[in-house]
């Protein structure tokens, strides 16, 4: 298995602007011409594993909400699977583990996803949720990781997380919330400033 | 656990900078710190798996899928390219998305408020999934410029925005193509802060240009890619 040559350079990143609602999140803004591949909605109600939601808002260098981001979030199942030909695991669910909200249509400007904790994969990592941020103003796209404060032990021990300098490690934990209306993770992200959200270089 | 190849990292200099002084979003938005190197995982070489399945045929056909009572205005354009990745593989079965304004230079997005036509009869956004050979191909109206608050007398370029996936999210791209010889690029802060920029801009291409019907664009796209061949059975 020798490694390839690279032959091709990049296709370089552009910001997605401010007018993507239609294009990429349609349903969401109430547009009917164009189905949604994906939403905020990730787990159906018989989807087997703990059902939460995963909110926050995303803050610019001067603490405003961005009302114009859109949110993706990749993951694992309850079982620690992913829904994709890789990982040889054989899922029995409708679960994709993939999801998109804008910002705009929240009063706060919250992100907001309806899911599944995600189990561990089972490579040492603790359980975690990828995410990616776009937004006017956002020429290559951001990568972060969402971690959950429930989890200390496996966290304590996940290698990303402990790649990452101890006084910012706090940027990548989700705070759990619980209520009558269910299990609620909190995930602010700050682009900028003293609490800047930790981006990776995936 | 399951065998996997690590993608070829982010070519850093191809990409533009997360700040950049001439487009002043940037400005309070992009990160400030340096990015944390992150040892790929499963998590990174996996993502949404979108088959042909997930497309009608009327998803590529942007002259089509946004009629009310008539044909859109403006000019046909056919825009096609092929997926690869950065060691020359084609990338196939990956979700081309694309979303534009009309002839006009209008978004039908609500917060756009420049104050040019919407077209009853164009909705500006669309979808493709690649063929075998990492082929996709759209039919559309071929938008207009239209002003920005950047600065005074800021103009895009006339441009169609991209969202692709690849294999995984590591291949994740947003991007935009942009039209040969247009005299905005030189003038954009956000096409001007893109290294290589030349890159972003389609072809005109007469063999791809139906006769009587519309004008041809060709633009290859390339997106980060496993560093080894998966291993044959
Ligand atoms: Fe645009």
């Amino acid at each position: 298995m020798a490694s390839d040559e690279k032959k091709l350079p990049q296709t370089p990143s552009q910001t997605v602007g401010p007018f993507f609602s239609y294009g990429l999140a349609s349903e969401q803004y109430g547009f009917s011409e164009l189905s949604s591949i994906a939403g905020r909605e990730i787990a159906e109600e018989d989807e087997p594993g703990e059902h939460i939601k995963l909110v926050g808002i995303i803050y610019d260098g001067q603490g405003a909400p961005v009302s114009d981001a859109l949110v993706e979030v990749w993951q694992a199942d309850s079982q620690g699977r992913f829904a994709h030909p890789t990982d040889g695991r054989q899922k029995n669910t409708p679960f994709t583990g993939f999801g998109r909200c804008g910002t705009r249509t929240d009063p706060k400007n919250r992100f907001t996803f309806a899911t599944v904790k995600p189990g561990a994969v089972g490579d040492g990592e603790a359980p975690h949720i990828n995410l990616i941020i776009f937004m006017r103003g956002l020429l290559s796209h951001a990568y972060t990781r969402v971690y959950f404060s429930d989890e200390e032990t496996a966290n304590a021990a996940d290698p990303v997380l402990q790649s990452v300098p101890a006084d910012r490690r706090d940027t990548l934990i989700a705070t759990r919330e619980e209520s009558s209306a269910g299990v609620v993770y909190r995930f602010d992200i700050h682009m900028q400033g003293d609490q800047e959200t930790v981006f990776f270089d995936v | 656990m399951s065998d996997f190849s690590e993608f070829s990292e982010r070519d850093w200099p191809s990409h533009p900078k997360y700040i950049d002084e001439g487009y002043k979003s940037t400005t309070f938005r992009g990160p400030t710190k340096p990015l944390i190197p992150l040892q790929q995982t499963l998590s990174e070489v996996t993502g949404p798996v979108y088959g042909q399945d997930s497309v009608s045929a009327l998803d590529s056909d942007l002259t089509m899928n946004g009629r009310k009572n008539g044909e859109p205005l403006g000019e046909r354009m056919i825009v096609t390219g092929k997926v690869l990745d950065e060691f020359g593989r084609p990338v196939p079965n990956t979700l081309v998305e694309i979303w534009q304004a009309n002839s006009a230079g209008r978004y039908v997005d609500l917060m756009d408020k420049h104050d040019a036509p919407l077209d009853p009869n164009f909705y500006g956004g669309g979808r493709a999934v690649t063929d075998s050979d990492g082929n996709y191909r759209f039919k559309t109206i071929r938008p207009g410029a239209y002003p920005w608050g950047n600065h005074p007398n800021a103009w895009r370029p006339a441009h169609i925005h991209f969202s692709l996936f690849g294999a995984g999210i590591a291949s994740r791209l947003v991007t935009q193509m942009y039209f040969p010889g247009d005299p905005l690029i030189p003038l954009d802060p956000i096409a001007q802060a893109t290294p290589s920029v030349d890159r972003l801009v389609a072809g005109f291409s007469l063999d791809v240009t139906e006769p009587e019907y519309a004008l041809g664009y060709v633009f290859d796209i390339v997106l980060r890619g496993p560093k080894q061949t998966p291993m044959e059975d």
